[in-house]
Parts: C-alpha cells; structure tokens; sequence
C-alpha cells in the first residue's frame, strides 16, 4: 500500500435503486454461470433427456399431441425448476452460512432488492435455458414448436416460475447450506417424477397418476402441455390456483426460516 | 458534532446481558479503539452502531438518526469480523457491485490502491489468501468513501508488512476527518492508531481516555528487577501495585507510585539488579484492567 495523501478519486455516478438492481442482476448471473454444477442442470441436463427420452418418440403421440413437442415441455419445465431450487434454494442457505447476507445488510442497499435481482437472474437464466433446449429440439431432433406456441408456453412458465422461486427460499431459509443441496435434490427429483416431467402420466404407473395431482411441477407442467393442444385450455384456472396455493404455503415457510434467521443475529 | 450517540443502551440476549446500559458519545474525526476480553460485549456494542442489533432498551443515534435507515447507512463503511465472499466472483466485480450501493462512491482503481489489491482486481475470491480477503473486505467497506468506518478486528490474518500498511491506511483517513471505530485483540493496534481507548468488561465501560490515561488508570509503571529472597505475596504487598508477577528470581511489578514501591523495596534489604522502571505497555494496563490472568508473556518494553 503505497499510499497515499493524493486525493482520492470519486465516481460521478449516484446511486439509484435501478443502478443497484441491474449491478446485484448481473452478479446473480455471473455466480450461476461460473457454477459448473448449475450449468450441468440447468442447459445440459434438460437437452441430454431429451435426446434420450424425447427424440426417440418424436414420432408418437401422447393424449392427441405429439411426444417429442410434450417432452420437450416437460424438460422445459425441469430446467425452470431446476434454476430455482440451485439458484435460490442452495445459493441462499450457502450464502446465510458465509455471513455475505451480513455485508450487504450493513450496505445502503434496500434488501428487497437481493430477492428482486435473483429472480431477474433467475428468468433470465430460465429463459436461456429454454431457448436452447428448444433450439436443439427443432434443430437436432426435428421437434419444433410453433414460435406462438413457445412464446406463451415460454410466459406461462417464467409467471408460474414464481412458485418454485418460493419453494427455493423456503428452502434457502429454512435449511443449513450442507442440508440444502442434498434435501431440495430429493424434492426435486421426487417431485420431478411424481409429476411425469420424466415418465408421461399417460404411460405412468396407477400410483404416479393418483399422486400427480397434488403436485406442484404437475399443475406447472400441465399449463404448458395444455397449451400444446392435450386438453382444453378452459380448464387451466385450475392449475394457476394450485400454483397460487402453493406460492403461498412456500412464501409462509420461507418468512418462518427468514424471520428465524433474523431472530439469532439481533 | 457528535458522530454517534448511545444513551442508556442495554441489549440483552434470553438471560444474557451482553451490554448493560451503556453511554457514550464518538465526535467526528475522532478514531475509537474497543477493548475487552472476548464476550465483553464490544462486537455486540458495535452491531448496534452499525443498525445490525436493536437495542433491548435505550437509543443509539448514528449522525443523529437511526443507524438501520439507508441515508445513515449510505455514510458510513463497515469491515465485518469473519465475513466470507461469493468465492466465484472476482476482486473488480464485488467493487463494482458495491460502488453501485453508495451515492458518491470512489473509482475502482483508487479503492484498489487503497487496500494494496491492484494486482488481484481479476483474481476469484476464493482464490485469494486470507489477508487478501480481510483486505478485499477492508475495499468494499470503504468504497463507498464513508465518513464513518466501523472494522471489526481489521487485521486479522494480516500479516506484518499488510498490518504495518493497514495502520498507514486508517491515520490517513484520520488525516482527511474520517471518524473510524475499531475492535482489536492486538493492544499495539489500538495504541497505535487510536485518539481514545474505551475498555468494555461484562457489557460496560469500565476505563475510558487516551492510552496514557489509560495506562495511568491501570497502574502507570512497570518496574522491574532481578532479586532474590522474596516472596510474590510481599511483593504484591508493596504500594499501589495492581499486578505482579514473580518467577526464577524475576519480579515485574505494575504500580501507580512506583517511587513508594522502590522506597519500601529497599526496606525489606534484599539484592536487587537490573532495576527498570518503564512506562507499562497498554497490553499491561489492560490486564489490570480487567484483571484477568494473562494469556500470554505480557511484551517487554
């Protein structure tokens, strides 16, 4: 430090809460995108399915809609959760352990603003994550939506997203960050399964059937294979009211662990 | 002006009191230094300042308002005790993330300069040594060129040559009328750089001034010698003494009138060699202070 009674020299900027959200976005990105683990599940993960389960069936079809188009959704809607549980669920219980949270809780910065920038971060991601996944269905696979299609399907699912950004925090909050990846893994996979984002409901077991309804994935995936044409749209109210239910009994979970958390240190 | 404001301040933690109405007002300018044994309540002290921890009863006022509103917060710089970074993010972009908080923050490269990181601004966090890190910690903290900086045990895991140029750091920014409150277990740390020493034991202020009055309150002088045929309980016996120590045949003595302490001394008509009378260490006053055992060799002058 060899310093130093030159005059320090200022910015000229001020601050303004866009200046800090769009600063806070854009280090939620960079930390997902140097996260090996997270790129693996969240852009490689989705495509490796699809070419294993998808493709081959490109030439079905499944409750009158093509295959691949359904699985494809269906992979779709497995990435978009997988960037809310790694990037809210496992980044938040880690980042609580480091005592980052501290730091920036002592900076001028408005809190809500952390939340509001991991899920830009988040739908961004998501988004991308989408894009490629389709963009190797139409090109490698020979599976294509509709550009009108996948743009609603696309919006349906980063609105419906929100409830699964919920259940991240729920988890971000509630558990420790050696407990976080390993449990919200096991929901994830469960719940995964259970809802048929891997085996179609159609050609799934009784007991799958019987318990997919009360799943969560499955009302956000089923908003996406209606969409496609599986059944009639009139009927999605349903599912945006499951996901309501849910979003809420997430929320109520994660304010428990936050306002826990908040307890201990004051 | 008064910078900070505490008044009357207990925070209390299920059974604990960890601060047990506290007073103390901090002028602009002025650099503070707490000390006290660990769980003395000066990281708690500082929480509150800081807006971290509400107090159980009392007020504390930062530039006349609370410290939890973001116009206190956007003034003031503070280096958290054990605070870890996102690992996957480089030295440059947690200043830029950080310059984006603060209305009138410092450019990168000045910031940089300041706590010697110039070379590592592309470097992860994760890959930083541990005095890379608290010096990382030290940049964010004052990048946002604070009138007010709070560090918490700044320079541990420094090493030497870091720490040297950490304290050259803070008396510059005493120099430009920054106001810097610090904990510290290095006592040269706090007698180093600090106007005035304020001692916390059991959640109150039990000695407060600058270090001379510090180590004048604990017993001004050490006097030390080499003698034999005397016992330690005559030796703490002897005028004012607050603290002795007496091993193979050295005595070291912390007394406030060392001259009717060698007066008597001479009495008892034992040999006495190597007589040093010293102005006591501020490690020394300490101890007396809060009169615990010593954990380590006090440091001879």
């Amino acid at each position: 430090m060899t310093l130093t009674t030159a005059p320090l020299r200022k910015t000229n900027h001020r601050s303004s809460n866009l200046g800090m959200l769009l600063a806070l976005s854009k280090t939620e990105i960079i930390k997902l995108f140097r996260n090996p683990a997270f790129i693996i599940a969240t852009l490689a993960l989705p495509i490796m399915f699809f070419a294993i389960f998808g493709i081959p069936n490109s030439k079905q079809s499944i409750g009158g809609v093509n295959a691949g188009a359904y699985m494809l959704i269906s992979y779709c809607a497995y990435g978009l959760m997988t960037v809310c549980i790694t990037s809210f669920g496992n980044s938040i219980a880690n980042e609580r352990g480091m005592g980052w949270n501290r730091i920036l809780k002592v900076a001028p910065m408005p809190p809500i603003l952390y939340f509001v920038a991991k899920t830009v971060a988040a739908l961004a991601v998501g988004l991308l994550s989408m894009l490629s996944l389709t963009l190797f269905g139409s090109v490698v696979g020979g599976v294509s939506l509709e550009p009108i299609l996948a743009i609603t399907v696309f919006s349906k699912f980063l609105l419906a997203m929100i409830t699964f950004i919920a259940l991240g925090l729920a988890i971000g909050y509630n558990l420790s960050s050696t407990a976080a990846p390993a449990i919200s893994n096991l929901v994830f996979l469960m719940m995964s399964f259970t809802s048929g984002l891997f085996v179609p409901l159609e050609v799934a077991p009784q007991f799958i059937r019987d318990i997919a309804p009360y799943m969560p994935a499955y009302h956000f995936a089923e908003l996406g294979w209606m969409t496609l044409g599986s059944k009639p749209l009139a009927d999605q109210m349903v599912h945006w009211l499951w996901l309501g239910g849910y979003l809420v009994l997430f929320l109520a979970l994660a304010y428990r662990g936050y306002r826990r958390d908040e307890g201990k240190k004051s | 002006m008064n910078i900070i404001e505490l008044e009357r301040v207990s925070k209390q933690y299920g059974s604990l009191k960890a601060v047990d109405n506290l007073s103390l007002s901090v002028q602009q300018g002025e650099v503070v230094s707490f000390l006290g044994p660990n769980g003395a309540g000066k990281t708690t002290t500082l929480s509150m300042m800081m807006g971290l921890a509400s107090p159980t009863s009392g007020t504390v006022r930062v530039f006349g308002e609370d410290p939890r509103k973001t116009a206190v917060r956007s003034r003031m710089g503070v280096m958290l005790q054990e605070s870890d970074l996102p690992g996957m993010l480089t030295v440059g972009e947690l200043l830029d993330l950080f310059s984006s908080f603060y209305p009138h923050a410092l450019e990168k490269k000045s910031a940089l300069e300041l706590a010697d990181l110039s070379d590592q601004v592309n470097k992860k966090a994760n890959t930083l040594s541990g005095g890379q890190k608290r010096r990382l910690i030290f940049a964010l903290s004052i990048v946002g060129d604070p009138e007010l900086i709070f560090l918490d045990e700044p320079t541990v895991a420094m090493d030497v040559q870091s720490r040297s140029s950490f304290w050259e750091t803070i008396k510059n920014f005493r120099k430009q009328g920054k106001t810097i409150i610090l904990t510290t277990h290095h006592l040269e740390e706090a007698d180093a750089l600090s106007d005035r020493i304020i001692v916390i034991d059991k959640g109150q202020i039990i000695a407060q001034g600058d270090k001379n009055q510090i180590k004048a309150k604990a017993g001004g002088s050490k006097v030390s010698f080499k003698t034999q045929g005397i016992t330690l309980a005559t030796l703490q016996a002897l005028p004012g003494v607050s603290r002795a120590s007496y091993s193979e045949g050295y005595a070291e003595l912390i007394s406030n009138t060392p001259e009717k302490l060698l007066q008597e001394l001479f009495g008892y008509h034992v040999p006495v060699a190597d007589l040093e009378v010293t102005r006591a260490s501020l490690e020394e006053a300490f101890l007396s202070l809060t009169a615990k055992t010593p954990a380590r060799q006090p440091v001879k002058n």
